[in-house]
């Protein structure tokens, strides 16, 4: 049988999070077809066919698709399922959001936020929040599955002696019940939160908007991304595509410095995984130094400008 | 307004209670809620609050409040009853019901019941599946708005705006639909007393999966449940310089290179 990869893109490239579902696929050691939906993809289908270790990639081009909606896209890879023992999507919101819809036409429950591959039909997910980790069987002929990101790396570059083949699927468009009204996303010049190799976070001790200046600043001599706690989010100094934590996004990094975050469970559910932890509170007992390599008990606002001028 | 006042149902699901922290069964088999604080799902109180607040705002008609499983989850129906719900209704079930389980029961609710929204948690906070809403979707054919942030009702339309990755999305779908809610999407009030006390007097009917000709999944088999790899709390450093130095000199962190001595 073969894999499926649901591929995600911003119609010119793919998304790392679908390179990294490519490698976590080939754990399963079968051929991988990649599907892609959009508009004016063939450049696009050209690139996903030479990126290496894919045998087939289906497109799926149409003015409509610009914005593809779940909707739409659902019952055209559910028909597909005879062809596939598994179809893998990144855990990300795409993923997330049309996973479940796939599996619920194909009748069989997905399984969500895979970081282990243990075999074709077991693996291993967190639960509550990360403070478990249940290892399930997955019986059904067809698997649908969504993969954590920062569990897999994507395949060590070599790019495919031949292209992979490209079929392009020729489907018609259903009425859509969903309509694209607007869309703001954040415009940053900084590494995403998903791939960056550090992350300097900020939590409600900051205290403003503005404040966050002094992570920006700090974060930028590093050459870091910027990620926040819940409680930041909320009070609206941040973006919510900034939250780390269970209900947000969950990083891996190899340092992860927080700043004014206590170290709240659901907090620690999206950083836990990073190689260093660096902690900055003025609460010796705050629960994050419970899980930091290094801390440091000192006031943000005099700690923060002083790293800055380290560096 | 000439559009009939619409009928919200609220799927709702007792878990742990968000503070707990879990532990597992030394056997592995489980985690361990014996004598554990349990609570409504915060995302499920969220899709609670957000039904009563279209009903206050004169949009919707009726709220019921669906919970599926052993006898004690009356308790969150009842909850629910006391934030303004209209009536309840458990499905018994003591073994534990996968996503496509709970989509498959909504949906034959549906069909007695034809509501025009679905609210739903995004996501249970001890399954993490994020799954049921889109599940029920797919089955209904209904359109699905999930993790949002804010819903306005209008002309038999709900528009939405959704977190996603890259930030806000904002679509428009026409009703009957299903809604996942996030956590911003509003704050849920405290019950006050009276209210809980009138919340007793409320309908809760019960049913049986037999009632419903339901069959649960078989696909998805849990084979043990472990602790995650605990981390180690390292050490505490006494100055910015010597936090500094001490990064500088790990061999897993790559800082940038020192201007000042370059
Ligand atoms: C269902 C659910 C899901 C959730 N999901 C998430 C999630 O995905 N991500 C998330 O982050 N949270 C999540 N939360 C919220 C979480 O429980 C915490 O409330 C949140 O993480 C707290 O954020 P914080 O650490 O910034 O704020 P606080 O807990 O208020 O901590 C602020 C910290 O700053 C320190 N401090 C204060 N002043 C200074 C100063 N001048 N200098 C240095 N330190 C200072 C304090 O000692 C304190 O430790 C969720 C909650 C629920 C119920
Ligand atoms: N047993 C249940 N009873 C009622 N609603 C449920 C149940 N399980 C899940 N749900 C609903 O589905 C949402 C998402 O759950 P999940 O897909 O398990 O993450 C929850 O927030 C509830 O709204």
């Amino acid at each position: 049988m073969k894999t499926l990869i649901i591929a995600e893109h911003n119609q010119h490239d793919l998304k790392a999070d679908t390179l990294v579902t490519l490698g976590a696929a080939q754990q399963l050691g079968q051929p991988i077809d990649v599907f892609i939906a959009g508009h004016d993809i063939g450049q696009l289908g050209q690139d996903a066919a030479s990126v290496g270790g894919i045998d087939q990639v289906l497109t799926w081009d149409h003015e409509a698709l610009a914005m593809s909606f779940s909707e739409t896209l659902a019952p055209v890879i559910a028909n597909l399922r005879s062809q596939y023992s598994h179809i893998l999507l990144a855990s990300s919101s795409f993923g997330k959001d049309l996973a479940p819809r796939i599996a619920a036409l194909c009748g069989v429950n997905a399984v969500s936020d895979v970081i282990d591959i243990i075999s074709a039909n077991q693996y291993k997910r967190p639960i509550y929040a990360g403070n478990a980790i249940a290892t399930v069987q997955n019986n059904a002929a067809c698997q649908v599955l969504t993969i954590r990101t920062s569990a897999f790396s994507a395949p060590s570059h070599e790019p495919a002696a031949s292209p992979a083949h490209i079929q392009a699927l020729s489907i018609e468009l259903p009425d859509m019940s969903v309509r694209f009204v607007e869309q703001t996303l954040s415009e940053s010049s900084r590494p995403e939160l998903n791939s960056a190799d550090i992350i300097v976070s900020g939590g409600r001790a900051v205290g403003s908007e503005a404040n966050f200046s002094l992570i920006y600043d700090f974060a930028d001599k590093l050459g870091a991304a910027v990620g926040a706690s819940r409680a930041a989010v909320d009070a609206g100094y941040i973006g919510n595509d900034l939250q780390v934590g269970q209900t947000g996004k969950v990083v891996a990094p190899s340092v992860y410095i927080a700043i004014g975050i206590s170290g709240a469970i659901q907090h620690l559910a999206g950083m836990k995984d990073s190689k260093v932890i660096v902690a900055i509170n003025n609460d010796p007992e705050a629960p994050i130094f419970s899980v930091a390599d290094y801390g440091l008990v000192a006031d943000l606002f005099e700690a923060v400008p002083a790293m800055t001028a380290h560096l | 307004m000439t559009n009939h006042p619409l009928k919200v149902i609220v799927a709702v699901k007792r878990v742990i209670d968000y503070n707990v922290k879990v532990r597992v069964k030394a056997d592995r088999s489980d985690v361990d809620l014996s004598n554990t604080k349990m609570s409504m799902n915060p995302f499920c109180e969220i899709a609670v609050e957000e039904a009563v607040r279209l009903k206050e705002a004169g949009l919707v008609g009726e709220i019921v409040v669906v919970s599926i499983g052993p006898k004690s989850c009356q308790e969150q129906i009842r909850s629910a009853l006391a934030l303004g719900a209209d009536r309840g209704l458990q499905v018994e079930c003591d073994t534990p019901v996968s996503p496509l389980d709970v989509a498959n029961i909504l949906h034959k609710i549906q069909q007695e019941e034809n509501a025009d929204i679905f609210l739903l948690g995004k996501q249970s906070i001890d399954a993490d599946n994020n799954q049921t809403g889109q599940m029920l979707a797919a089955l209904l054919d209904f359109p699905q708005a999930t993790c949002a942030s804010r819903v306005k009702i209008e002309h038999n339309k709900a528009i939405v705006t959704r977190e996603v990755d890259g930030g806000l999305l904002t679509v428009e779908m026409s009703l009957p639909a299903v809604i996942t809610t996030d956590l911003r999407l509003n704050e849920p009030r405290f019950a006050a007393l009276p209210k809980i006390m009138q919340a007793k007097r409320k309908p809760l009917a019960v049913k049986t999966l037999a009632d419903l000709a339901i069959e649960l999944t078989t696909d998805i088999e849990l084979i043990s449940v472990d602790s995650p790899t605990q981390r180690q709390a390292g050490v505490i450093l006494s100055s910015v310089d010597e936090l500094m130095s001490t990064l500088r000199n790990d061999p897993n962190v790559q800082m940038p290179k020192h201007d000042k001595e370059a």
